[in-house]
């Protein structure tokens, strides 16, 4: 109920200009309130159309530096190749990038008084409409029946995480995960006797690089991987997933960290599991590590593995109703 | 290795057999589709496609998503390699019964089909995994369908016609894998990390 009075206000705000760059179904709308559920289902509907489309820019220079690297004429260099190509082609054609096209999970920060069930819903009918245009495969399925209803929504589908921020701008990013990278993800709980892992980043070393080789090239490597220290299973899975939000060259602020990072990639790539596990030294594009707080009794590694295929984007909307979208 | 090597089918046996694990390849031919729905009905029925050559040509891993246009011919929108273990259990009295030279699928096989790539002289080729685009692209003619009223449209056995399909040899018919090699090596690395104390360690 709290929704209508702060729409008239932004409304007024609004008046006189046209939302930009936020797709035809948004300019088409017109709308007033750009928090409002319609708005954001326009714009949201765009965002899954940029993200299931058309690949990070970082990402897509990762995958170009590493196919230099790789020798002339090798299984890697000819499928890193191959990645190019494709991703090329889906962004021209406004194709799926892979026919997988993934969990969404939307991260969304909102100005203070925007309606969080709003933003809910319209995830949930953007979702439906990306579906209807092929942006999406129907990829939901119940878990119990099988059934498959068609739209791309059920139960916890799409994952959303709404959360209030101090701006007045919304601030909405967008991850698609595949099945394949997401059934190849792993979690570890410290000291490890198996492979000798202590508590400590050692330790911590150790598990993810046997995680890395555990999925050798079945999560569609050169991966990228997101890594939590601590937490409980959820938090430190959830956390570790979150950080695929990061783009490749960004270094955790934390020094152990950006440290920890850069020896995880290093030595997965030492393994030569390679792109697709063909073999080669390109077997992760970039490692992002963060840490929650555990409890004494516990310490989670929890490895959330993405395919080549990172396809995220993000949107600023303003109150005037400009939206900037950004991969 | 120093260059794509171009295969059009039908593949002759000595063209498969100078194939090695590792080779970068691209196949123009005669391709079909086939995946679980379509092997359970091979093991059954062993049925025969007149008018079809199969011996020397493709099998793929693949449920593709089609689309019929207005004057009834069939495309294709998206072509990916679906995962290959499944058909393990069939696999080997499929290549027997029907020659093909190559399949066509990510992930890899095991031993029983490895060994049957051997005794028939047929390859395992692996897609590359997420390139729903490229794939689609390099299939040139939609040349018929076989069972799609029983399997419906992802798993009945399309004809394709398809030119420079790209895939890396991964199992040969000399018995040899780069997914076996490739585990034995990285798992080589592994154990040397592991041992390995990180160098500023206390
Ligand atoms: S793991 Fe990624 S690239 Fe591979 S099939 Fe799944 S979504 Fe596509």
């Amino acid at each position: 109920m709290g929704e209508k009075p702060l729409g008239k206000k932004r409304s007024s705000e609004g008046a006189g200009r046209r939302p930009v760059a936020t797709g035809r179904a948004a300019t088409k709308a017109a709308p007033r309130d750009p928090f409002a559920e319609k708005a954001l289902a326009a714009t949201f509907t765009e965002l899954y159309r940029r993200a299931a489309t058309s690949m990070p820019p970082d990402v897509l220079a990762a995958i170009e530096e590493a196919r230099d690297r790789e020798a002339e004429g090798s299984a890697a260099r000819e499928t890193l190749e191959v990645l190019l190509t494709n991703s090329r082609l889906a962004s021209v054609w406004s194709r799926p990038v892979c026919q997988d096209t993934g969990m969404p999970l939307f991260d969304v920060a909102v100005p203070a008084g925007v309606s969080l069930r709003a933003v809910e819903r319209a995830a949930v009918k953007a979702t439906r409409a990306a579906t209807a245009r092929g942006y999406l495969r129907p990829n939901s399925v119940d878990a119990l029946t099988g059934e498959n209803p068609g739209d791309g929504t059920g139960r916890g589908m799409p994952i959303v995480h709404v959360r209030e921020h101090g701006r007045r701008s919304l601030v909405a990013s967008l991850l698609l995960k595949g099945g394949g990278c997401e059934n190849v993800g792993a979690q570890y709980a410290l000291p490890n006797a198996d492979l000798g892992a202590d508590r400590d980043l050692d330790g911590v070393r150790k598990v993810v690089l046997d995680a890395v080789f555990q999925a050798q090239g079945k999560g569609c490597a050169p991966g990228i991987l997101g890594v939590c220290l601590g937490g409980d299973r959820a938090t430190g899975l959830a956390e570790a997933k979150r950080q695929l939000f990061r783009r490749l060259p960004d270094r955790s602020p934390e020094p152990a960290l950006a440290k920890l990072e850069q020896e995880l990639l290093e030595g997965a790539n030492a393994l030569g599991i390679g792109p697709m596990g063909f073999g080669g030294g390109t077997t992760l594009l970039g490692v992002k590590a963060s840490r929650l707080a555990r409890l004494p009794a516990s310490y989670f590694v929890s490895v959330s593995y993405m395919c080549w295929a990172t396809r995220r984007a993000s949107v600023e909307v303003a109150p005037s109703g400009k939206a900037v979208f950004e991969q | 290795m120093t260059e794509v090597r171009k295969l059009t089918t039908p593949l002759s046996p000595e063209t498969v057999r100078s194939l090695r694990r590792g080779d970068a390849v691209a196949v123009s031919g005669l391709m079909v589709t086939g995946r679980d729905a379509l092997h359970k009905l091979w093991v059954k029925s062993w049925p025969s496609y007149p008018g079809l050559d199969l011996a020397g040509a493709i099998l793929y891993h693949c449920g593709p998503v089609m689309r019929k246009e207005r004057n009834g011919s069939w495309s294709v929108l998206a072509a990916g390699p679906t995962t290959s273990i499944r058909e393990e259990p069939y696999e080997a009295a499929v290549l027997a019964r029907y020659r093909f030279a190559g399949i066509v699928g990510k992930g890899g096989m095991g031993t029983k089909t490895l060994a049957a790539l051997k005794e028939h002289g047929a390859v395992y080729l692996h897609a590359v995994g997420g390139a729903a685009q490229v794939l689609a692209e390099k299939v040139v003619r939609v040349a018929g369908v076989r069972h799609l009223d029983e399997l419906g449209v992802p798993e009945a056995m399309w004809v394709l016609e398809v030119r420079d399909f790209p895939c890396i040899v991964t199992m040969d018919a000399h018995g040899d894998s780069l997914h076996e090699e490739v585990r034995r090596a990285s798992r080589e690395q592994l154990d040397e990390a592991i041992a390995r104390k990180r160098p500023d360690a206390a």
